[in-house]
């Protein structure tokens, strides 16, 4: 089973802010992570190749700093990364983004199953997983908590829905973002570190896809970022003092026009 | 492209101090751009000397903009009701349209759906595409999306909303992306411009931390999701008058490579956590699985649902979708009651926008204190009683 796996390289949520004062952008100490749910993501391609042999290919789209979170996949049990990287690229939504990494594994060829996480949590839209799948014409789940088997014929996944989940079969190849409780992922091995640090990244450019410049970066992009602003700050706050029962009774009294 | 202008760069490093991702220095007293650039425009708005400007070249498919009109809401219909979320939709999806002058459209799918098109028509919906088929009895993504893209090819709304539920969430970029259409998930905030019906699609960023206004200049439909609570449904009026229209389609569209064998329904808390008016959440602080049985008595007098911590989700008390937070779900109750959690960022995001948040928690420095509008100090085994309890008898009087 030959597996792709979708790793996006994230700043750490907290991190990021705007300065209320002058509505500019915090940039001290932004860290840069692999998302945590394309961890999740990476973990079960390299169970099923473990279970059922094959390679297990990550594969990101960004700056070339993004070749670390590569890396760490490497150290987490992938056999090879490969980065999509061009300044033409810069400035994609989720549409331009599904454009490029579709491209990139029409390139690469040759694989069963798709796997991406959930969302990325810089920007939390969910939606480069399915914008893939449409790209590349496959079937796909969202949302995935659970592969109850996989062969070559298909696999059957439990999706996550709102009031429970759906058992769903799809042949293959197929894509699948998947959530949290899937799996827990395994921390890198020393001799994963070892691989990681040597290995070499595979980096693909713009023309090495095949893209066509109207539908990558900027350009390829629908949506249009026009403004940035700092959420509204929360209103008064109260913190009540007194024994459990006199805080109890503030509370009460304070919501009563709620309740 | 981010362009500097180099006549009118002064080297003052504004842009590079603002940048967030490091992605600009100022060399030779000039500002240089390099490859992390992300075209945020941080940099464009700072520069006073306005030498910094984002240039593109525009998408070749640009669609014939007038050509589309009219407000869509796709209404959804599991399990034989209409998810909440819809009728908010409505509520915004009328004022868009009353704004632009132009109909506002419901669309609903599934088996034996035909039913809920008064509903919906209540709800302020001026029109209802019915596709009632057996063949959508279950949620099949590609059927779903193949399905609403010919329906939107064919009447070309110029705006289609949808809910940010785990349904439309999963399809909806499908749709977007076959019909080159731009998509903006999980909108907070919707308006639109009269004069040239551009919507203007109010999110959250970075886990909440910075909201964004985003536009989609060039195509068509404009396509939004919106998190469940966030817009008012109008109230029901069953004196309102609409059109029903029975749509119906070709085999074709309904031909799929998924087959659902099971949909398993979770027996506890029905409720969704992102359509309850009030949750009463639960973390670490709850010591074990019988802590949420305080919360569930109180919920219960409350009429809310519970959910929880990642910490408490991964202690095995409560299932993962009742988490809250970054990798879990992010909820905008009316109220939130955080019993025993700490309020770390990763749970802030997911809760930070409800209405009244309500802190208990015997650590006074705990972090959710800064975000709470009421925080109560002191031992939740002893205060969610006293509290569950002050309630019942308020509403026995
Ligand atoms: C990548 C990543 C993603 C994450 N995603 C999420 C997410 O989606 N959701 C989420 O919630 N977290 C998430 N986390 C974890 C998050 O950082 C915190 O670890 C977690 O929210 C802590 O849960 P807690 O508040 O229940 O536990 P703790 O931080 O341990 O807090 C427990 C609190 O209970 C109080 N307490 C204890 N006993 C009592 C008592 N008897 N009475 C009153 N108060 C008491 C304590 O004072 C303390 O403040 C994520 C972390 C990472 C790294
Ligand atoms: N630039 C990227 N490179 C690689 N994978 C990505 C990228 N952007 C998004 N993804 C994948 O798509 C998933 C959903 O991302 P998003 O739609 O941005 O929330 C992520 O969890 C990744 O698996």
């Amino acid at each position: 089973m030959d597996i792709i796996v979708c790793i996006k390289q994230v700043p750490d949520t907290k991190d990021v802010r705007l300065d209320p004062e002058t509505n500019t952008m915090a940039r001290e100490g932004v860290e840069s992570i692999m998302n945590p749910f394309d961890r999740h993501a990476l973990e079960e391609a390299v169970r099923i190749k473990e279970n059922l042999g094959g390679t297990v290919t990550a594969l990101s789209m960004g700056p070339p700093q993004a070749e670390a979170v590569l890396r760490e996949a490497i150290s987490c049990g992938a056999d090879g990364g490969v980065l999509v990287s061009d300044r033409a690229f810069a400035g994609a939504d989720t549409w331009a983004t599904s454009y490029t990494l579709a491209k990139a594994m029409v390139t690469l060829g040759n694989f069963d199953l798709v796997l991406c996480g959930k969302q990325a949590i810089d920007g939390d839209t969910a939606q480069v997983g399915p914008g893939l799948a449409t790209q590349l014409s496959l079937p796909y789940l969202t949302c995935v908590q659970k592969i109850r088997t996989i062969g070559d014929s298909g696999l059957v996944a439990e999706r996550m829905m709102d009031d429970g989940y759906d058992v769903v079969q799809l042949p293959l190849p197929a894509l699948l973002t998947v959530v949290k409780d899937i799996n827990e992922p395994r921390v890198p091995s020393l001799k994963g570190k070892m691989r990681a640090k040597k290995a070499e990244i595979r980096v693909l450019r713009a023309a090495d896809i095949h893209a066509d410049e109207k539908c990558i970066g900027l350009a390829g992009s629908p949506t249009k970022v026009v403004s940035v602003f700092s959420p509204k700050p929360r209103g008064n706050r109260t913190v009540f003092t007194g024994s459990p029962a006199e805080q109890v009774e503030q509370l009460v009294a304070k919501l009563k026009g709620l309740l | 492209m981010l362009i500097v202008d180099k006549e009118k760069c002064i080297g003052c490093g504004v842009c590079e101090a603002n940048c967030p991702f490091g992605a600009i220095t100022v060399i030779d007293g000039c500002a240089v751009v390099n490859d992390l650039c992300t075209l945020c425009g941080s940099c464009v708005e700072v520069c006073e000397p306005q030498a910094l400007r984002i240039e593109g070249a525009e998408k070749n498919n640009r669609a014939n903009l007038d050509e589309w009109s009219g407000i869509w809401v796709f209404a959804e219909f599991r399990h034989g009701v209409i998810a909440p979320v819809s009728f908010e939709l409505l509520g915004v999806g009328r004022k868009l349209a009353d704004t632009r002058g132009v109909p506002l459209s419901a669309v609903v799918f599934g088996k034996g759906v035909e039913a809920s098109a008064g509903e919906l028509i209540a709800c302020g919906a001026d029109q209802v595409y019915v596709v009632d088929d057996p063949r959508l009895a279950q949620y099949r993504e590609d059927v779903f999306g193949r399905v609403l893209e010919r329906l939107i090819r064919d009447h070309q709304p110029e705006v289609v909303l949808a809910g940010a539920t785990a349904i439309g969430r999963s399809f909806i970029p499908q749709v977007a992306n076959a019909l080159n259409a731009g998509l903006t998930a999980d909108c907070t905030h919707l308006d639109i411009r009269r004069e040239d019906g551009m919507l203007l699609q109010t999110r959250p960023a970075f886990g909440g931390n910075i909201m964004a206004t985003i536009e989609c200049p060039h195509s068509r439909p404009q396509m939004a999701t919106v998190r469940p609570k966030v817009m008012a449904p109008l109230p029901s009026d069953q004196a309102r008058q609409g059109e029903v229209i029975r749509v119906e389609l070709p085999d074709e569209a309904f031909l799929s490579r998924v087959e659902v064998l099971e949909s398993v329904l979770s027996k506890q808390d029905k409720v969704n956590i992102q359509e309850a008016d009030i949750l009463v959440s639960g973390g670490r602080g709850l010591e074990s699985e019988k802590g949420f049985a305080l919360l569930r008595e109180l919920a219960e007098e409350l009429g809310g649902t519970v959910s929880a911590s990642r910490a408490a989700v991964d202690a095995g008390w409560i299932p993962y979708r009742h988490q809250v937070g970054q990798t879990g779900k992010t909820v905008c109750p009316k109220l939130y009651i955080a019993c025993g959690i700490s309020g770390a960022i990763q749970h802030a995001v997911g809760m930070q926008s409800a209405e009244t948040i309500v802190a208990i928690n015997r650590d006074e420095n705990a972090p959710i204190f800064d975000i709470a509008t009421y925080g109560l100090v002191g031992d939740l085994f002893e205060i969610v009683p006293l509290l569950t309890k002050k309630i019942r008898e308020n509403r026995g009087q």
